[in-house]
């Protein structure tokens, strides 16, 4: 136990996900040890994000304005949506630079255990921005996890009835890898994905 | 024994640091174990499906001085496929987790039968032959009878007297007019047949029992258990009552 305000930090900052007892000390450490001017910024980073960051009013991702980055950009395709769980995916996605379309946040995905259900989620927001018809290609890009696929049947069965061309993102075997290794399910979808190869 | 293995039903999952996640397992011959799973959350993970709740494993485990290390994992059979395309089979399926999660309080203790049930619950629920909800109150039914709880549904919980007229969560099942408490629910005689059919398995008289005793067999059950376990199932919140029309992806 150190005194006062040096403890408090170390409490802080073991509050953070995947910080520990151990990290925390030594991250106050380094700070302590910091030139005042770096303090000073990290502090104004940490102040600003809270200030300036919001969720877009649209998809709700994170954004600096009203609406996020992408929303605004009129270059990108209105009639595509892609469905994500959160925005660290919408990155994930962006760095693919695969797909032009326009993103839709749900802020998790459908976990009865954990007590999250379609109404915990951005899905009442997502109807809202189908019902104008302007989209017709619906994206399911959950996570390929038991809750992600659950959140993608949800979606689809509310959304078959609307005539949009609902499609969920390719599960299979990761590149890089070796097939010996891969389990039966991952192997068993990879199978049903299956494409031609056209040579 | 540091190391040792067995077979499970993966109950639920929590997400730890960067990869990994936290596996809780209920196994055939050890029980109840809960077991980190390293680099799990990773695409590239050799575990790949395999941890995912619902799947029957068959598991290596290492013994750890809080939590075990699981350090290989074979596929006996994923439940969980069968399940994720049919909404309302999985918000059942959840609540089956759920329910063995919390009846098996402590770790490391052996419970048979509660795993043998558990496995049988999601085989029926996957195999699409009787209405999910039906399912799950059989499961909940004969879980609390495994653990000791099971309902009185022919005599009187307290006289044993023949004559049922109500059912008192209170006093274990239903009672005669004489013992019958103050706030206890007057059933149709139809919905404590249900219950009866649902414990022992009697599934012709269960699949053509009405929506509304089986609404009314789905409250009494929940209340049941919830007052046993002491404690709500988060779960029963989302469970489809009716099976939508199965949806498949184009």
């Amino acid at each position: 136990m150190y005194e006062g305000v040096l403890q408090n930090l170390i409490d802080e900052l073991g509050m953070l996900p995947g910080v520990g007892p151990k990290s925390a000390q030594r991250i106050a450490f380094h700070l302590l040890a910091a030139e005042p001017a770096d303090v000073k910024r990290l502090a104004h980073a940490l102040l600003e994000v809270k200030d300036k960051v919001r969720f877009c009013r649209v998809c709700g991702n994170v954004a600096a304005e009203e609406e996020c980055r992408i929303c605004r950009d009129t270059r990108r395709d209105t009639h595509v949506i892609c469905v994500v769980e959160e925005s660290k995916d919408v990155v994930a996605i962006e760095k693919t630079r695969e797909f032009r379309g326009r993103y839709h946040v749900l802020g998790g995905a459908i976990s009865p255990i954990d007590g999250v259900g379609p109404d915990d989620l951005r899905i009442r927001e997502l109807m809202t921005r189908l019902a104008d018809g302007r989209v017709t290609e619906l994206i399911i890009a959950t996570d390929p996890n038991l809750e992600g696929e659950a959140t993608a049947t949800y979606l689809a069965r509310l959304v078959k009835p609307m005539g949009l061309k609902v499609t969920r993102l390719a599960s299979g075997l990761p590149v890089g890898g070796d097939l010996e290794y891969a389990d039966e399910v991952t192997l068993g979808r990879a199978f049903e994905g299956r494409r031609l190869l056209d040579v | 024994m540091s190391l040792y293995r067995d077979e499970g039903i993966v109950l639920r999952t929590h997400k730890l640091g960067e990869a990994d996640r936290i596996v809780t397992v209920l196994t055939r011959r050890t029980g109840k174990v809960r077991g980190v799973a390293k680099g799990v959350r990773r695409t590239m993970s050799r575990f790949g499906a395999r941890l995912e709740p619902f799947t029957h494993v068959d598991l290596q485990l290492h013994n750890g001085r809080t939590l075990d290390v699981i350090t290989q994992a074979e596929t006996i059979h994923p439940y969980g496929e069968a399940l994720v395309h049919d909404y309302p089979r999985y918000t059942a399926g959840s609540a089956m987790l759920e329910t063995a999660d919390r009846l098996i309080m402590g770790e490391k203790e052996p419970a048979l039968r509660q795993f043998l049930l558990l496995v049988g619950g999601l085989r029926t629920l996957g195999s699409g032959g009787h209405e999910p909800r039906l399912v799950l109150d059989a499961y909940f039914l004969r879980s609390l009878a495994v653990a000791g709880y099971a309902p009185a549904l022919e005599a009187c919980a307290r006289c044993k007297a023949p004559a049922v007229r109500a059912f008192a969560i209170v006093a274990g099942g239903v009672v005669c007019g004489a013992c019958r408490p103050a706030g206890s629910a007057v059933p149709a005689g139809e919905t404590i047949a249900l219950m009866s059919a649902l414990l022992k398995g009697d599934w012709a008289t269960a699949d053509a029992s009405e929506g509304r005793h089986r609404a009314e067999c789905s409250g009494l059950v929940a209340a049941y258990l919830q007052w046993h376990l002491e404690h709500g199932i988060r779960s029963l919140r989302h469970v489809e009552r009716e099976p939508a029309s199965s949806t498949t992806l184009d």
